[in-house]
């Protein structure tokens, strides 16, 4: 029989999670169980149809196992889609709601829970979707092996999807530990640990059987991401919860030490997560779309390891003018700027591999889209190092600045990179000849280039004024402004960077389109983008 | 080693290898990237000399100049205070009254009183402190608890009901729900809004003026023009500090807001609360 052991288990967790309702020592983890139980009694239910109970020999579908394990990455480029619109919808909610407090709506519905939604719905939902979909397409490939372990590749998405739902609800009932990019609280976290573990045994256990001699430089960026993310997910997340069945946990750390991990991994999240895995999609689905080679081996050696080993010492930069010692300030900073050129390594190589097809730029709005991801990956690269200088820092810190900057990476660079990518997968996954409309990745390019840009510039505007505001003294030595008339004094930027967030949703919808037209197998009648030249006319 | 290929494009040489048709070119790493990258490398050497960096077992390397953010952070601060030097002490040394007899040091107290209170006050009063509804407008020359330098510095150091300070403001008006007749609380508000303004029925003003006088004349007075001693309000100019309705004044004497004001002397200390009542004093209505 097959799916039995599956099903076994999912029922089981779902009894488990009655359980933890039933004697939950809280009411916010008693309406969280509640949520689990739902979910894992709906998945029961949904396998529980699809037992076979004819013979295991009989096996009528012994899949090829010769062929790429696809449909686990099919599920992935859904999956990330479909975050990646959520993620952003709500992204314009809390612009809105920072523009015009009426929009808050106690409880469930407030900035304080919206925001962490947001931000884990764009960068573990849409982000961890798309580096574990690309990640299982190209290892798979470029080791010229199938998976590793069978249905663990489901079993980390379909884990990986659980752990964005209890993260997700979490939030909006309460529920959160407080550090920035970690607010699952505790039995949340050993959920997420569980299923990187098991990411990790099937990343690197199809690296362990491929059939290449060498190691493509793609999945060098991947592991380095999957390793580095379970170090710093395990250690900023040690805490001893009050209660097995309640959701509070305190910290191990405490004081300026707790400080210090919790930007440790933040600071590491942005490098290994949203850089280090996002250059291994890079490094694949440039070349592939380009079909141009790598420009120079040597430089991603160089600029592998140097990233690697300078990141994971950039966070103190977080917390300059704190009760942080000096001199853990000083190295936070220094190895900032050294990051620079390391990062810029990557944008080199990737830029530089289009040489000899330049042209394509203008062709082929996919290109267009991975090579303008490059540019602002260049420029939020080269912004960081600049930030993290803490005479530039005591102005920028604090600011709306620093959300520019973060979205001029996150929007720019992870936001174009996987539309890139997932426009590049469609057809291949789905065996369809080209995408339904090659025409609306061009006006996706367009809609989400110009929504970066408002964004970004408008909060470069928006946090230079507040912190000048704010450090505004007369010649008497007194204060100028209040914080309040800082505040006030937001609104024309609040309204426009909301602006600026739904030109790019409006993108990502219609990406949402081009995709589910392309996998229902449609082709939009349209002319090519300049593949027809006019004509030239003689003149009269 | 693996096979010699090379990129017919570029002319340039590949490593050899092939991953689901990808290759690389054998380029060198760019000079200006390597040199970039060898600058900010000597740079941060040389930066971690300046200044402290280096962790040691007990301490770190305190940098050649021994530079300290707490160090900068008294320097600017003692820097701050010899810029306003003298002017603190005198404050410190004068009464309200003599504060504001010098014009030096009252442009001075003023100045520094409009900045503390955009840190402390302008949360409920507002930032021009025109107030809202709850929160007294502090421009008007309508006060509860007196104009006068000594009476705001009063309000300000002990507050208003705030439990923590024995010298604070007390006074709460009763609730007349269980003493009044609900048809009484409507003449009574009628004949409180005809004072000022036009009540719903006139035909109510009158039972209600009687009642007033029976129920309210011993804090607001005869005249309704309230008593600063109680902290009672006049009633009989324009200013409403929860509403002007019918519906406010019988909400209000339904169930009484007490509005509570912290102190802010122990928190903001005796220069500061001074600036602050010198500052309060100056906006319009001070007496």
């Amino acid at each position: 029989m097959k799916y039995t052991f599956e099903t076994i288990l999912l029922g089981v967790g779902a009894f488990l999670a009655l359980l933890g309702a039933g004697f939950a020592q809280d009411r916010q983890f008693e309406a969280h169980m509640w949520v689990l139980f739902f979910v894992l009694l709906g998945g029961t239910i949904v396998m529980l149809r699809r037992l076979d109970f004819s013979p295991a020999s009989a096996g009528k579908a012994a899949a090829p196992l010769s062929e790429y394990s696809d449909d686990v990455v099919k599920y992935g480029v859904i999956a990330t889609v479909f975050w990646g619109v959520v993620g952003f919808l709500v992204g314009v909610v809390v612009a809105l709601q920072l523009a015009f407090p009426d929009l808050n709506i106690e409880p469930w519905f407030n900035f304080g829970r919206m925001r962490p939604l947001h931000t884990s719905a764009v960068i573990f939902a849409f982000g961890g979707n798309a580096l574990i979909a690309t990640s299982f397409y190209i290892v798979q490939r470029t080791s010229r092996a199938r998976l590793f372990g069978g249905n663990l590749a489901w079993f980390v998405f379909w884990g990986y999807q659980l752990f964005i739902v209890m993260a997700a609800t979490g939030y909006l009932l309460g529920i959160t530990q407080s550090k920035e990019y970690a607010e699952p609280e505790w039995y949340v976290d050993l959920w997420l640990t569980i299923v990187w573990v098991a990411y990790l045994a099937v990343f690197l256990g199809t690296l362990l059987v491929r059939k290449e001699p060498h190691i493509y430089v793609a999945n060098w960026f991947y592991l380095a991401f999957i390793v580095t993310i379970a170090m710093l997910h395990i250690v900023n997340n040690l805490a001893v919860p009050v209660s097995f069945l309640g959701s509070k946990s305190y910290s191990a750390f405490a004081g300026v030490q707790d400080a210090l991990t919790q930007w440790w991994y933040g600071h590491n999240a942005v490098g290994f997560f949203l850089t280090a895995g996002f250059l291994g999609m890079m490094y694949y689905f440039i070349p592939k779309q380009a079909n141009r080679p790598v420009y120079s081996y040597r430089l991603s050696i160089i600029h592998f390891w140097s990233l690697i080993f300078m990141y994971i010492w950039a966070g103190p930069h977080h917390l300059h003018y704190t009760a942080l010692p000096d001199w853990a300030q000083t190295l936070g900073m220094v190895f900032s700027i050294m990051l620079w050129m390391p990062s810029w390594g990557g944008m080199i190589n990737g830029l530089m591999t289009l040489s000899g097809a330049w042209d394509k730029i203008r062709t082929d709005p996919i290109i267009r889209m991975m090579v303008m991801a490059v540019a602002f990956y260049g420029m939020a690269t080269f912004e960081g190092p600049m930030m993290s200088i803490k005479t530039v820092n005591s102005l920028s810190h604090y600011t709306d600045w620093t959300i520019g900057h973060v979205h001029s990476g996150a929007l720019g660079w992870n936001g174009l990179i996987t539309f890139g990518a997932i426009y590049y997968l469609t057809p291949k996954l789905w065996n369809r000849e080209r995408l339904y409309s090659v025409r609306m990745v061009n006006w996706h390019f367009w809609l989400a280039t110009l929504g970066i840009v408002v964004y970004a510039a408008v909060m470069w505007v928006a946090g230079i004024q507040q912190g000048l505001m704010w450090r505004e003294y007369d010649d008497q030595g007194f204060l100028v402004y209040s914080f309040a008339e800082s505040v006030a004094a937001m609104l024309p930027y609040y309204v426009l960077r909301a602006l600026g967030g739904a030109l790019f949703l409006a993108g990502a919808l219609l990406m949402a389109f081009n995709v589910t037209m392309t996998i229902l197998g449609r082709v939009r009648d349209e002319a090519p983008i300049f593949g027809a030249t006019p004509a030239l006319k003689p003149a009269e | 080693m693996a096979e010699k290929h090379v990129d017919e494009i570029s002319g340039v040489e590949t490593t050899g290898h092939e991953w689901d048709g990808i290759r690389e070119l054998n380029n060198p790493m760019p000079r200006w990237w390597v040199y970039t990258f060898y600058a900010t490398i000597v740079w941060a050497i040389g930066y971690m000399v300046v200044y402290p960096a280096v962790p040691l077992l007990t301490d770190a390397t305190k940098g050649v100049f021994g530079y300290s953010s707490r160090a900068e952070l008294s320097v600017e601060l003692a820097d701050a205070k010899a810029a306003q030097a003298g002017n603190l002490e005198k404050i410190a040394a004068s009464s309200l009254d003599q504060i504001i007899a010098d014009p030096q040091l009252h442009q001075f107290a003023v100045a520094a009183g409009a900045s503390a209170f955009k840190v402390n006050c302008a949360q409920c009063h507002g930032s021009g402190a025109a107030g809202s509804a709850g929160f007294p407008n502090l421009n008007d020359d309508d006060w509860l608890w007196g104009g006068k330098p000594e009476e705001i510095y009063q309000t300000v150091a002990h507050g208003i009901r705030y439990t923590g300070d024995d010298d604070t403001r007390v006074s709460e008006m009763p609730s007349f729900t269980e003493i009044l007749k609900p048809e009484e609380i409507k003449q009574t508000a009628a004949y409180v809004v005809s004072l000022t303004g036009t009540p719903s029925d006139a035909a109510m003003v009158e039972p209600g003026k009687a009642l007033f006088e029976a129920n309210c004349a011993s804090c607001h007075g005869a005249d309704a023009k309230g008593n600063r001693e109680f902290g009672a309000p006049d009633l009989a100019d324009a200013l409403w500090l929860n509403g002007s309705s019918e519906q406010a004044i019988i909400a209000q004497m339904k169930a009484p807001k007490h509005g509570v004001m912290p102190a802010w002397l122990p928190r903001l200390g005796d220069t500061t609360v001074k600036q602050l009542a010198v500052f309060v004093h100056s906006l319009g209505g001070g007496e």
